[in-house]
């Protein structure tokens, strides 16, 4: 490895030392952090401040030059609800769906997620055997892609798939799963939570094998029943990890589109719209491209995304100083 | 091979102003070593003077050339380091060669240095080992050798043998000491321990709170310290201080005791406000003189130690050859002996001594 | 339901809750494992036994025979009907509701069969047709080479990039520091889902939409992967970096012979973590590449969808190759992805 890196290294060793001759050492931090800081300058930090552009001008053009200045319009138009609880009272129907469709989502795949990885974590920190295979058997699907994931789902629940035979053979009736809204809907909170509920396990896990065996052994000598011991000893020292669990899986939640859309396309209708594919449709898929609602739409994405990780960095702190 | 000087060299990071102006002198070929306080500024003085640490005013000259404005590796010097800085991921081999690569020598050159560096000091057996494979000692070695192969001008050392265990540190003293009589090159070593620099140093440079206090020969700093300060640092245990005013050519202690002084050996002004010091070997419990409350007493066998306050609450450490009967509560007095005495100046804290005596 | 929600007991005989315990746990089996492998036999699977319904658990094949006179095999039936009842013969050509047959040892004389007298003789063998037919019909080489391309090549840029961002962040006190941080802690909250519209136009003045390059460079600088390599480097001596310094190398050499193998293990985890987020990207390589001929693998996979009116045959091979390769490489390094994963949230 070494030694196919070393003539790259060597040839840039020699304006690296003319620029330490000229800045000396410590300025030379500047140097290392340059290609990074470009990167991030460009592709991140300017799309943030560019975003605000999009978002307060219109039209299908994507120049900003082009756009003539709309102010809060945008904003106005996603907000102009008779009653948020119904969408269909909305200017911008779409958009409310996919918001009440991503708020449904994120709080049953979260409440389902956490629920099943917490029974997963605590079947494999028992001593059974073959714990690496069992683990690593509920890890792999988060190596796997989302169109992977999707194209295996939709291979077993197609017209003539193996769920519907199973149905078949025992004698019920068979389902158009995906020509379904609720249960495409359904479906899809299942794909997620088989998807992702791997990676909440191993984080799970890791807490639960943190706690310090001595406490259960000071619980056994007290002789402490079982549920006594999950209850006042398991759940209470486990909590903070459960809640970076849940506020990740919420974070992720909020952002969910690959897989989704690869499963059902939104469908049918738009029982399956979630709001980052609401964004894709606006800005690059349907004409005309309004960019500017995808814009002010993902500014919204954003707040809320803030204010979760803001949540997360306060109580991984708080973790890490308590 | 140089030496090495030092002109008002200080150092501040940000407000706090660590090294405050030390002049120094190291001549070729002279093992010198730092010694102080933790936290008096050894390390920084040493990595400033291997150009790690940028230095804010003053000069460094080595062999008579400026040198504040080289790199480290410019500078000529190599330097053995506390945690011994081995690269854990280079054998010993490349350890010992890296530094010479660096300076593009040539490879059967580089192979005859760290070979015969390796000889010198018994790690040839080790070359083509990783560090984590090797003992604390063998480690030392393998720094050491790192240092020695690229034959430099001055060697530093910060602390080299805190991390070995006492045993192990007495053999790596000797054969330190040994390496320096055998390649005879400058070298300056830090320490806090001074049993190290008593008994390697051609010279000790005793350092407190970034200001040099004294720079001399061992023995000379035992036996005639500046101040005070240099007093108590050197020699172990700790050299007893007891204040008192002169009174007609001898000195009247707050304790009661009055001790007359060697005519025309210190600079008395009447009535002026003194520290006396004696070692724990310049007093003998005997039938008169100071009074002493005998706290606990430390046998060792073939010596005594006797730990007790004098009436105005001095603590003081006596040394007593061979066994001793005093026990610990008993009243005793202490038979203070003037020839060994050192005097300072309570208000300078420096030594009276005449310099012309 | 209660003793097996804690982890405390000793070896004794199974417990009623390990039964429990190990059910589950056969249940996880089946649901993880049981649909990738369904996809992966799925995909040996002939054109006629997809359309199979009920499925079959395992892939058959019809029996072929070459019959002297004929130039193709031809598939061999079993009569059930009939004069010829019982024995096997070979389909020379299907008429309507009747097909000629013929006997393998008098090819000659051909013999009509209804169709519903026959059965076709089948054996349990992997069938590459849709394999064959993928590189045949598909540009699969050129979305397998996209998604290749991609892959390695952010993920060396990646290393590069963020290890010398994380050597100055860690070994260097210079002023701005703190500020530079900071920045990248506020990046961490702002994931690129949430700036589509402008990086697109940023990309496109870049001259680099529809290209690979505009796939690689947007997501080459990525927090997780400095705060992932900073933290490591943190645990690395500075005496060491002086020490080097003493052994004259200049700052560039130490970082590449000194803090880049001793961050091996970082280095390792954000590779693991950019070869499956690069491998697996979906969103902004279907916003940033237009033309098919820049489709990587998940792109291809995904217009699958509408422009064949699902082609599974095809489909599933392409699934197969899509997840082979990641899941090949992961199998040997299960215990670095999971640690990997675990320590950085993932993202
Ligand atoms: N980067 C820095 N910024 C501010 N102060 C520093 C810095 N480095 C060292 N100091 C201060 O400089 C003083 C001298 O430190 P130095 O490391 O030289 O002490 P030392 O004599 O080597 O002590 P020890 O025997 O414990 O190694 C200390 O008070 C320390 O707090
Ligand atoms: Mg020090």
């Amino acid at each position: 490895m070494l030694k196919l890196i070393t003539p790259f290294m060597q040839i840039v060793d020699v304006p690296m030392r003319a620029l330490q001759g000229l800045l000396g050492p410590r300025r030379l931090a500047w140097v290392f952090l340059l290609p990074n800081l470009f990167v991030f300058g460009f592709f991140t930090f300017l799309p943030v401040i560019l975003n605000f552009f999009y978002a307060t001008t219109g039209s299908d053009h994507i120049l900003l030059q082009d756009r003539p200045f709309v102010g809060m319009t945008n904003f106005g138009q996603l907000m102009n609800c008779q009653s948020y609880l119904d969408p269909n009272t909305c200017q911008i129907d779409v958009f409310w769906r996919a918001v009440h469709n991503t708020l449904w989502f994120i709080v049953l795949q979260v409440g389902f997620m956490v629920v099943f990885s917490m029974i997963t974590a605590l079947i494999l920190n028992r001593k059974i055997r073959a714990r690496g295979f069992f683990r690593a058997v509920f890890f792999f699907p988060v190596l796997l892609s989302p169109v992977v994931v999707a194209l295996v789902w939709k291979w077993i629940l197609q017209d003539q798939g193996a769920l519907n035979a199973v149905l078949d053979y025992l004698g019920y009736p068979t389902v158009n799963w995906l020509l379904s809204p609720t249960w495409a809907f359904a479906w899809s909170i299942f794909l997620s939570v088989w998807f992702h509920m791997g990676f909440y396990t191993l984080i799970l896990l890791a807490g639960l094998q943190a706690i310090p065996r001595d406490v259960y052994e000071a619980a056994a000598m007290d002789a402490a029943s079982p549920w006594r011991v999950f209850r006042k000893i398991t759940l209470p020292l486990l909590m903070p990890t459960m809640v970076v669990v849940m506020v990740l899986a919420l974070i992720k939640g909020v952002q969910t589109f690959d897989e989704i859309y690869a499963f059902t396309g939104g469908g049918p209708g738009s029982a399956t719209t979630l709001v980052i594919q609401y964004i894709y449709q606006n800005g690059f898929s349907a004409a005309p491209r309004l960019f500017g609602l995808a814009s002010a739409a993902s500014i919204l994405v954003a707040i809320v995304l803030v204010a979760l990780t803001a949540v997360q960095l306060w109580i991984t702190r708080r973790n890490a100083n308590g | 091979m140089s030496d090495l000087e030092l002109r008002g060299v200080t150092k501040a990071y940000g407000a706090a102003q660590v090294i405050k102006g030390v002049d120094l002198h190291v001549a070729q070929g002279e093992f010198c070593v730092f010694v102080g306080p933790s936290g008096c500024g050894k390390s920084t003085l040493l990595r400033m003077i291997s150009g790690l640490e940028p230095i804010s005013g003053g000069e460094v000259r080595i062999g008579g050339e400026v040198v504040n404005h080289l790199g480290p590796a410019e500078r000529g010097l190599a330097m053995v380091f506390q945690s011994y800085a081995l690269y854990p991921h280079m054998t010993v081999r490349q350890n010992l060669s890296f530094g010479l690569e660096n300076l593009r020598a040539p490879k059967s050159e580089i192979a005859e240095r760290v070979t015969a560096a390796a000889q010198m000091l018994q790690i040839d057996k080790f070359l083509d080992r990783r560090p984590k494979d090797l003992s604390g000692g063998q480690r030392q070695r393998v720094a050491i050798g790192r240092a020695v192969v690229r034959e430099p001008r001055i060697f530093l050392f910060d602390e080299p043998l805190s991390n070995l265990d006492a045993e192990l540190r007495v053999e790596m003293r000797g054969e330190i000491s040994r390496l320096h009589r055998r390649i005879n090159n400058t070298m300056i070593y830090v320490t806090h321990d001074q049993v190290e620099a008593m008994t390697m140093a051609d010279k000790i440079a005793v350092l407190r709170d970034g200001r040099l206090e004294q720079f001399g020969r061992p023995l000379d700093l035992y036996n005639t310290p500046d101040n005070t300060f240099v007093a108590g640092f050197i020699g172990s245990p700790r050299m007893n201080f007891f204040k008192g005013h002169v009174r007609g050519g001898a000195v009247t202690l707050d304790a009661g005791t009055t001790v007359p002084l060697p005519a025309g050996k210190f600079q008395l002004a009447e009535g002026a406000a003194v520290t006396l010091g004696i070692r724990p070997n310049g007093m003998k419990p005997g039938n008169a003189g100071l009074p002493l409350t005998v706290a606990s007493v430390e046998r060792l066998g073939g010596e005594s130690y006797l730990y007790g306050t004098a009436p105005d609450g001095t603590a003081v450490t006596v040394h007593s050859p061979g066994q001793t009967r005093i026990e610990p509560g008993t009243q005793i007095a202490l038979a203070l002996d003037a020839d060994d005495a050192h005097l300072f100046s309570t208000d300078t804290t420096r030594s009276l001594l005449r310099k012309d005596a | 339901m209660t003793p097996f929600l804690t982890r405390t007991r000793g070896r004794q005989r199974l417990h009623w809750t390990d039964w429990l315990a190990y059910a589950y746990l056969c249940l996880g089996v089946l649901l993880m494992f049981g649909p990738v492998l369904w996809l992966v036999i799925s995909s040996f699977k002939t054109e006629r036994e997809l359309q199979h319904y009920p499925p079959r658990l395992l892939p058959y094949v019809q029996k072929m025979e070459k019959v002297p006179g004929y130039s193709d095999p031809l598939p061999v039936f079993k009569v059930t009907a009939g004069p010829l009842a019982g024995q096997e013969v070979a389909q020379v050509r299907r008429i309507g509701i009747v097909s000629q047959v013929v006997r393998p040892d008098a090819p000659q004389t051909i013999v009509k069969v209804p169709i519903k007298d026959r059965k076709p003789v089948e054996h349990v063998a992997l069938a590459t047709s849709n394999y064959a037919k993928l590189f045949k019909r598909f540009n699969f080489f050129q979305f397998f080479y996209n998604s290749t391309f991609i892959t390695v090549v952010a993920t060396i840029i990646t290393l590069l990039i963020n290890s010398m961002a994380a050597f100055a962040l860690s070994k260097y006190d210079f002023r701005g520091r703190g500020t530079v941080m900071a920045l990248i802690i506020g990046t961490l909250m702002i994931p690129p889902t949430v700036v589509l519209v402008p990086l697109f136009l940023i990309v496109r003045d870049f001259g680099m939409i529809d290209t690979l390059w505009g796939v690689i460079i947007p997501g080459a600088a990525t927090p997780t992967g400095v705060f992932l390599l900073r933290q490591y480097m943190l645990t690395i001596p500075d005496e060491i970096l002086d020490a080097a310094r003493m052994d004259k190398a200049s700052e560039w050499k130490i970082y590449w012979r000194i803090i880049l193998p001793l961050s091996a293990p970082a280095l390792a985890v954000l590779a693991i973590l950019s070869i499956m987020w690069r491998w697996n990207d979906f969103l902004w390589p279907l916003i940033a590449l237009q033309r098919q001929e820049h489709f990587t693998l998940q792109l291809a996979l995904n217009s699958f969808r509408g422009e064949f009116n699902t082609d599974w045959a095809s489909l599933l091979a392409m699934t197969v190759l899509t997840l082979v390769p990641i899941v090949a490489v992961f199998a040997f390094l299960q215990k670095y992805i999971a640690t990997g994963i675990a320590s950085t949230g993932g993202k």
